[in-house]
């Protein structure tokens, strides 16, 4: 299974649910497209939550640094929420744990948009 | 299994396409040997990640998707060793050379972080000039008696 993507509003937030693997090919792709588009539509609170995301490669990270730099730069703010013990692992690696805003729980990190 | 010279349970010797396809293949057939071994999820899945950016760089970087290059893929078992070694037709480079991805005028790049979690993840990462052309890497990943692992936690 490549990534899967489902959104949802919650407020002013956009949440987007995502499952499966992000990885070089069909998955990056999907999901750097998906990013853009909200980013492009004016969506500036993005809340990705990474709960059912089972496998993130190199590029897959390269995507998750993308798509914060692409809201940001367009004035809005990508958080994370739900991360498994393996992508919080492979962001304490990369160093990427101080550059992200990362939540436990999804209400307290909508709360964090206001 | 019966086992063949210098304690090996397992050798695979394969020519890979430069394909994505040849990635996934090259992480499925380590996983599965390293689950042979007895490796652990969390270890299963890190090996996994290792073997898939060594062959993503094998693939991309090195052979650059040309279909007349191959990628060179060895693993060798025994019972407490894996190594895995997988080579390219490339133009070679020089790890040093690659930017350190955790400096903060890097952080925020999109790419580079592949030879991070190699070396994270695996015992050894060595990577050196292939003869007669590319780039040879070497990984190799020990499984660690259960009684010298609670000894080490």
């Amino acid at each position: 299974m490549s990534v899967k993507l489902t959104t949802r509003q919650v407020g002013d937030v956009t949440v987007v649910d995502a499952a499966g693997r992000i990885t070089l090919g069909e998955g990056a792709i999907t999901f750097r497209d998906s990013i853009r588009d909200l980013a492009s539509k004016g969506n500036q609170k993005i809340l990705l939550n990474l709960g059912e995301i089972t496998y993130i490669d190199s590029s897959g990270i390269g995507e998750l640094v993308s798509g914060f730099t692409t809201v940001r730069n367009q004035g809005g703010a990508l958080k994370l929420v739900g991360l498994t013990k393996r992508v919080q692992d492979l962001l304490q690696i990369t160093k990427l744990y101080t550059v992200f805003d990362v939540y436990d729980d999804e209400a307290t990190a909508v709360r964090s948009f206001a | 299994m019966s086992e063949t010279a210098h304690g090996e349970v397992q050798r695979v010797d394969e020519l890979l396409d430069s394909t994505l396809e040849s990635v996934d293949h090259a992480e499925a057939v380590v996983v599965k040997a390293a689950e042979d071994m007895g490796f652990d999820e969390e270890e299963l899945h890190k090996i996994g990640i290792a073997v898939r950016e060594t062959m993503v760089n094998a693939v991309v970087h090195g052979n650059r998707y040309n279909s007349r290059k191959k990628v060179h893929f060895e693993v060798r078992r025994t019972e407490s060793t894996l190594t895995i070694r997988i080579g390219d037709e490339g133009e070679g480079f020089e790890r040093k050379e690659v930017a350190d991805p955790l400096a903060e005028e890097n952080i925020l790049k999109f790419s580079g972080r592949g030879l991070l979690l190699i070396d994270a993840f695996m015992d050894e990462f060595v990577t050196e000039p292939r003869k007669p052309i590319g780039t040879q890497v070497t990984l190799v990943k020990r499984k660690v008696p259960p009684a010298s692992a609670s000894q080490t936690n």
